[in-house]
């Protein structure tokens, strides 16, 4: 099971939620699996995918948010763990495919190989959290709890292609589906 | 009119309705304002870079965002504002408290007080320094239509001497 297969597996689960992807590859191969209007592509500033994902649940409290983000990411911005839990968004699911390695720079391996980051998770005060193999996910979606879920896999990267639309066509297109209803 | 409640005025003029915050001192007094007025949404955040991200996701889902922050933020935000915020075109103001200047007993906050301006130059960011509470009303009441039109970060910078 590589990162590819896991939001593969995670896409299988999602209808009409905002879904945020973190930077690098995680974005080409959630393009190559499943492009849809609903999907933010964070193509640059690594750390922050969980963060807009936040503003966004903040924003718009009737529509779920899904953040797909990485443990190299969630390591880069620890400090949004805690703001996450202290606004308590009970619409955003928060996704760490966790492969323990920066895999878009080459799989270096990062600390999240020596630390539970879903231990990090309780310590900060989260009740809703699991391992991917342990849930249903759309259910844990669609509960009432802001929510935290380590997907474990293999490190290693697809063949996936770039992006072949722009950032403000991700923009464009994201902001009027959330506009339409 | 009295400092922070000539931002405040220009705040609501403008519309923010989402403003995401590191506090300074000197912001004290508008912060406890912000947090007080039911129609606007605050985040206090753990390190302004964060708070980019936040005010990115707010603005997609509807809000007229602001961050709030030191001038040391922006030194925190430089690569969120540049492959965030600038790469998507997202509207956002930043209100700051501009440490470092004229009457600054702090000596830690000179060397980034003195960088602010010419990084928000290099970065191509437009900014205003209002001098006093009428002028920094209008300006702060203007700045989502700054941002708007710009398509780049709106700043304010008070500096001590303004307060």
């Amino acid at each position: 099971m590589y990162r590819k297969d896991a939001i593969e597996k995670i896409m299988e689960n999602i209808g009409d939620e905002l879904v945020v992807c973190n930077i690098g590859v995680p974005c080409k191969e959630l393009y190559a699996v499943k492009d849809r209007v609903e999907n933010f592509y964070m193509i640059g500033s690594m750390g922050l995918a969980s963060s807009i994902g936040l503003g966004l649940a903040l924003a718009q409290p009737d529509k779920k948010v899904v953040v797909i983000d990485g443990d190299g990411s969630v390591l880069m911005n620890l400090g949004s763990l805690v703001t996450v839990f202290v606004q308590n968004p009970k619409n955003l699911t928060w996704i760490i495919i966790n492969n323990g390695a920066y895999g878009s720079t080459g799989n270096q391996d990062t600390y999240a190989q020596e630390v539970n980051l879903l231990d990090v998770a309780k310590g900060v005060g989260f009740e809703d959290v699991h391992n991917y193999e342990d849930i249903d996910l759309e259910k844990v979606i669609n509960n009432d709890m802001c929510s935290v879920v380590n997907y474990q896999v293999k490190a290693g990267n697809s063949t996936a292609p770039n992006l072949d639309i722009t950032p403000e066509e991700i923009k464009e297109r994201f902001m009027n589906e959330i506009k339409k209803n | 009119m009295d400092s922070s409640d000539a931002i405040y005025k220009g705040l609501k003029e403008a519309g923010i309705d989402f403003i995401v915050s590191v506090p300074c001192v000197n912001l004290t007094k508008l912060l406890n304002k912000i947090d007080e007025d039911p129609e606007i949404t605050h985040v206090p955040v753990t390190r302004e870079e964060e708070g980019i991200g936040i005010c990115a996701g707010a603005y997609m889902g509807g809000k007229k965002a602001a961050i709030m922050m030191q001038n040391s933020g922006l030194g925190n935000s430089i690569n969120a504002l540049k492959s965030l915020t600038e790469l998507y075109h997202f509207s956002l103001v930043m209100i700051m408290s501009h440490r470092g200047t004229e009457g600054e007993q702090i000596c830690g906050q000179v060397p980034m007080g003195e960088s602010t301006t010419l990084l928000l130059e290099a970065m191509g960011y437009p900014y205003i320094k209002p001098e006093t509470p009428r002028e920094a009303k209008e300006v702060v009441g203007n700045s989502w239509t700054a941002t708007e039109e710009s398509g780049k970060p709106f700043s304010v910078l008070l500096e001590i001497k303004y307060w």
